[in-house]
């Protein structure tokens, strides 16, 4: 499937899903249930996602305080004292989040970053937002391979970042590899403009 | 006399914060032929090839690609006759796929469609490189990177290929396939290099840069075996290397 039809659904899906009122338990397992199938077209492992959903982590948190601390009238689970109001927004909050992570993982784990710019491309993003995406997507690598090359080379210096009073060497090394970039990008733009390049991309 | 690829002539040029780079340089590089640009370093050879396409413009003397001369007007189709390969790929392949770096410089010119499909696989097969069209750059080796730069540049039909270091970097397997694939290249070439022996077994004739002028110039193979010229320019052979005997054997 072209990528700008999954950004679409994507986005379609999740919209769907934050408009549906959260007392509507069986529409939130169809909602599951159409991403569990979802994945299995597209083979996507399940441990795949699983694993990715770690992101998650804060809001769980968060959903999982919020009965405890939320007003209202409260109810007794396993003899705590809970907000009814409460459990009802933890609830939300936690099916919302859950599903709009799955829905972007599965989307990650069918689609190249190539293929999303690509997709966004088509959507008509704007030409700069795009062109800045697909830079960051080819150079991510470069700069934290990089970025790992200096931390290496720190640490065969015998540097470990134990406590506050080494964090400015740390500093130091962002700021080197912010210069570093920054010289790349200027070399890149060299590179391009050796090659026609006027400002806008060829279409 | 035919009119050379490249005719550069009293080419002075100084920074804007007033240092100068170049002080008079006269180069001149005919069709068909191989030159090796050498010099140590900050002799000015990364300030002259950034003229050749016009991302410098001359301060004083001239530039000219096959007679037209390197101005502001004629920058675009300065930049299809000069093809410059940069020393570091990463710098060079910017976009997500191989196929599509190679169509940038091509599409920047006008091509489209099927003519530019062509124009990609023909550059890509020069450099040996047809099956990686739809890797990431990144996923390359270092060797197959400055392989796909070159394509980059061979797809807009240079008149003359400028390559910085061409074989930095480079295993000495994968240097020797670059040689092999520049060599079979029909396309006038200019190389700023520090691996003399690259420099004979590719480049007929030597230019050496120094303080900004040509120091000298000549067959590389007079170049390199003339002790006191190269002394006097910081260049030294590899240990155990005699390029009278290499010159030989090519």
């Amino acid at each position: 499937m072209p990528a700008h039809l999954k950004i679409l659904a994507l986005v379609g899906f999740m919209l769907v899903v934050v408009a549906t009122p959260r007392e509507w338990f069986a529409a939130y397992a169809f909602f599951l249930a159409a991403l569990v199938a979802v994945g299995a077209v597209g083979r996507v492992r399940p441990g795949w996602v699983l694993k990715r959903m770690l992101v998650e982590t804060p809001f769980v948190v968060f959903a999982v305080l919020m009965p405890f601390i939320a007003h209202g009238p409260r109810v007794e689970v396993l003899g705590l004292s809970l907000s009814e109001s409460g459990l009802l927004s933890a609830w939300g909050l936690l099916a919302k989040g859950t599903l709009g992570v799955i829905a972007g993982l599965l989307l990650a784990a069918t689609t190249t970053p190539q293929e999303l710019v690509h997709g966004l491309e088509r959507l008509r993003l704007p030409q700069q937002l795009v062109q800045i995406m697909a830079f960051m997507v080819r150079y991510l690598e470069v700069v934290t391979d990089e970025m790992r090359r200096m931390a290496v080379a720190r640490a065969s210096r015998g540097f470990v970042a134990r406590n506050p009073l080494h964090w400015p060497v740390l500093a130091r090394s962002v700021g080197a590899l912010f210069i570093r970039s920054f010289e790349r990008g200027e070399r890149v733009h060299l590179a391009m403009v050796s090659r026609g390049y006027t400002g806008r991309m060829p279409r | 006399m035919t009119t050379p690829v490249l005719d550069v002539r009293g080419l002075a040029f100084a920074y804007p914060d007033g240092h100068q780079a170049l002080f008079g340089v006269d180069l001149h590089v005919h069709r068909g032929e191989r030159v090796a640009l050498l010099g140590p370093n900050g002799a000015g050879k990364t300030t002259l090839v950034l003229h050749l396409n016009g991302i410098h413009l001359a301060g004083a003397g001239s530039v000219a690609v096959s007679g037209l001369p390197v101005t502001k007007a004629n920058i675009k189709e300065i930049r299809r006759r000069v093809g410059i390969v940069f020393q570091d790929p990463d710098d060079q392949l910017f976009m997500g796929t191989v196929r599509e770096d190679v169509a940038f410089g091509p599409a920047n010119l006008g091509l489209r469609g099927s003519a530019l499909d062509a124009k990609v696989t023909e550059a890509l097969a020069k450099v040996g490189m047809e099956e990686f069209a739809d890797r990431p750059p990144h996923h390359l080796s270092f060797g197959q990177r400055r392989r796909v730069a070159v394509a980059t540049v061979l797809a807009m039909d240079p008149e003359i290929l400028v390559l910085d270091e061409p074989s930095s970097n480079l295993e000495p397997a994968s240097r020797r396939e670059l040689a092999d694939i520049l060599r079979d290249l029909d396309v006038t070439v200019l190389m700023v290099t520090h691996d003399l022996p690259y420099a004979l077994e590719l480049c007929d004739r030597s230019v050496i840069l120094d303080g900004g002028i040509v120091a000298a110039e000549g067959r590389t193979v007079d170049v390199l075996s003339n002790a006191d010229l190269m002394r006097a320019h910081r260049l030294e052979l590899p240990f155990g290397f005699d390029p009278v005997a290499a010159a030989a054997t090519l």
